[in-house]
């Protein structure tokens, strides 16, 4: 007989998502995503002025500020045909690019590493054995043997206080954890390391955003930062080199550790690229402007379908038809009032909350799709865009990558095994290693641009009578957003935010296909119900993020196994 | 003296922003000391983690159920201060648990830490305070003022504070 389990929340951070499977001889059968909470940003926009739009749009999320807040200018911008001085572009990549790197850094180690890394076995490891272990695979500079033993009787300590904290929702000793002590302790250490590297990287955005953690720089129409080699409050080389040196000391950590770690975890969980495939069409879209218009970007995105990397069609700019056209959101199993499928121009914002009904409405997460059918979003789906466009850093990274993976597991890995749950998560780190030298390229050509004497970093919006639609969209840390705006008399008529963890974690679609979570649960294995590691395991590879919602709704809980993990 | 004025919440949630209007209040009606630093946190975790490293003193102002009638104002200290945030549900509860418990793997937790909270009459989806949080507002504010000045930094109330234009997210200035 199947076994129901409901895990809820999901995440150990932000946001309440609600995940039910039904488990029937150790796999599951079938599986619902449900968006336990309500997005109310949409009303909170009619009638206000399109340009502080970002000021509200950014405060949806506590992880997504700044994402929030570039899609939104992009979409008024877009709306109005507005150009944006190529400075403004570089130095919103330089900050998008930044708080992805920290965005990445922060997933893999902080979020997600405790599915795999038992912190409990790393503290009988050896610690000269890790030493020995960790400068076999890189030249890291941190894998020396009094940084691990450190490290390792910090971990003591603070196990021994009985004080967990992060750790304490861990599986420790869970069946399902293979690592070796050693590898455990290893990548324990570059735990530890990053939380002062994703801190480094964080500066980043607070320098060029002047505030952290909301930026304020940012304007429909550019930026508001001044450029002034003369003026110490203006953005000048100082700062600009202060940028420049921690993008380099987090490259160093990124390439040598972060890299190396999860080709490591790749090779030891090798099982894992057999499970969490789910919906293989996958959605991109391109990012890194680097001229006025949005027509030439650094990083490529587009559209594959079904896995099949020959059918890629690219995005090509901000003005795109193929991705205008071609989204709309289904509220059939959303507990929203009505049965629609609609563009996100067309789209009204009506809650009407029923209970969790298996084949009815059960999520506050409307369905999207493209082309009509559901796609996943994230960083695999960017990095085999990228891929398949012949991007050289991504096509070096995951090449690199999988012949670690190969050479640890001792059996050829490829770009097959990536379309599945261990591979959601090498592409994140292979993304993050990407923009690690996209940050580069855009700091070298912001600097380049002002040494040939353009200064110029904002072109004021006007707003026409009558109506206006755009569009903006931003490659995310956890995949596409894009943002929908109707203005009507230079106020917001109609807005709508269609968000990555909408892509992924959306319920069943308006012909009942499941979205790409409830679609990639099914056929992982749960040895033990009342502690549904891999059902985690699948659901955190996509770095689940919720917040986007606002309203706490208690659901009514029906379940047979009930797991609370923060 | 290291001290930072933290004020967190979801300005889209009616009360649920009180922290974050307190630190705007906080801005426009009075000057602050140079080891006084204040920081709209938002629903912010990690990114946080920068601002909050091994200060002396961090002052927490947020949005608070604890039973009492809508505009309470609270005050808790040093070790009833990590159980608030363990126990109770809003959408950035989680990030300020993680926050101190990663600050305390870091060996970098605040040497104190003090929360003003106010009990919330309105957390529905919208802009602005209700009325009895609105006015608990200015209770907050002078309360953090005399906490401040219990290390010697008393902040300076400004001269024409009563006549400064009113922050972008205050009741006044969202609906007008």
């Amino acid at each position: 007989m199947a076994k129901r389990i409901v895990v809820d929340p999901v995440t150990r951070i932000e946001g309440h998502l609600r995940i039910d499977c039904e488990v029937e001889n150790g796999k599951v059968k079938k599986a619902w995503s449900s968006g336990q909470m309500w997005r109310g940003i949409e009303l909170i926009l009619q009638g206000r002025d399109p340009r502080e739009a970002w000021l509200f749009t950014q405060r949806i999320c506590g992880v997504c500020t700044t994402v929030h807040a570039i899609a939104s200018v992009r979409a008024v911008e877009n709306a109005l045909g507005l150009e944006v001085p190529v400075n403004a572009q570089f130095i919103r990549n330089l900050i998008i690019g930044a708080h992805g790197v920290h965005d990445h850094m922060v997933h893999f180690y902080h979020l997600c590493a405790l599915d795999w890394v038992d912190i409990v076995s790393a503290l009988k490891a050896d610690a000269r054995a890790t030493a020995q272990l960790g400068q076999s695979l890189s030249s890291w500079k941190g894998n020396s043997y009094p940084e691990i033993k450190a490290v390792q009787d910090r971990l003591k300590g603070f196990v021994g206080s009985g004080q967990l904290g992060p750790f304490g929702s861990g599986y420790w000793g869970h069946p399902a954890m293979k690592l070796k002590p050693e590898v455990n302790l290893l990548a324990a250490t570059h735990y530890l390391q990053a939380l002062e590297y994703q801190r480094k990287i964080n500066q980043v955005v607070a320098i060029l955003g002047s505030k952290t953690p909301h930026i304020q720089n940012l304007a429909v129409g550019g930026v508001a930062n001044p450029i002034n080699m003369d003026s110490s409050s203006a953005l000048n080389m100082e700062k600009l080199f202060h940028v420049k040196t921690l993008i380099d000391e987090v490259n160093d950590f990124v390439k040598n550790a972060m890299l190396v770690d999860v080709a490591a975890v790749g090779a030891f969980y090798a099982d894992w690229t057999a499970y969490g495939a789910g919906v293989t069409n996958y959605l991109s879209v391109p990012d890194m402007p680097m001229d006025s218009k949005g027509t030439v970007f650094e990083l490529p995105g587009g559209y594959i379908e079904n896995g099949e990397i020959s059918k890629f069609s690219p995005i090509k700019s901000y003005h795109d038809d193929f991705f205008e056209k071609n989204v709309k959101e289904s509220i059939k199993h959303s507990w929203y009032k009505g049965d629609w499928n609609r563009h996100p121009y067309e789209e009204e914002t009506v809650p009407d909350y029923t209970d969790f009904q298996d084949n009815g409405k059960y999520s506050w997460v409307k369905s999207p799709t493209f082309q009509g059918a559901p796609a996943q979003v994230g960083p695999l789906a960017n990095v085999l865009a990228m891929y398949v466009s012949g991007h050289a850093p991504t096509k070096k990274y995951v090449d690199q990558t999988l012949a670690t993976v190969s050479s640890l597991a001792k059996t050829q890995v490829g770009i097959p095994a990536l379309h599945s749950t261990i591979g959601r998560i090498a592409a994140r780190v292979v993304r993050c290693a990407v923009l690690n030298d996209t940050l580069n390229n855009q700091w070298s050509a912001l600097v380049n641009n002002i040494g040939s004497g353009d200064v110029r970093t904002f072109n004021k919006p006007t707003f026409p009578a009558g109506e206006q639609r755009g569009f903006g969209f931003h490659e995310a840390p956890r995949g596409t957003l894009s943002h929908w705006v109707v203005i009507e008399n230079g106020k917001i008529k109609n807005y709508q935010c269609v968000v990555p963890s909408t892509w992924n974690a959306g319920p069943r679609n308006d012909k009942d296909a499941p979205g790409p979570y409830e679609a990639s649960l099914v056929g992982n294995p749960v040895a033990d119900p009342e502690k549904p590691l891999e059902v985690l395991r699948t659901v955190h590879s996509f770095d689940p993020c919720l917040a986007c919602a606002i309203h706490l709704v208690d659901g009514e809980n029906r379940e047979i196994v009930k797991v609370k993990v923060l | 003296m290291n001290i930072l004025v933290l004020g967190v919440g979801n300005i889209l949630l009616h009360d649920e922003g009180l922290g974050v209007r307190a630190i705007e209040e906080l801005e426009r009606a009075y000057a602050f000391a140079p080891e006084v630093e204040l920081v709209d946190g938002g629903t912010c975790g990690l990114e946080l983690l920068d601002n909050l490293k091994g200060r002396d003193l961090l002052v927490i102002i947020d949005a608070m159920k604890n039973g009492g009638p809508p505009g309470s104002v609270y005050r808790l200290a040093d070790g009833e201060v990590p159980a608030h945030f363990n126990t109770r549900i809003t959408p950035h509860q989680l990030g300020i648990s993680d926050l101190l418990a990663t600050l305390g793997l870091m060996d970098s937790l605040p040497g104190r830490l003090v929360l003003f909270g106010v009990e919330p009459g309105d957390l529905s989806t919208g802009l602005g305070l209700s009325e009895s949080v609105e006015q608990a507002l200015a209770r907050v504010v002078v309360a953090v003022a005399a906490e401040l000045a219990g290390y010697g930094l008393e902040p300076q109330l400004l001269a024409a504070e009563a006549s400064r234009p009113p922050g972008f997210w205050s009741t006044r200035h969202l609906n007008p």
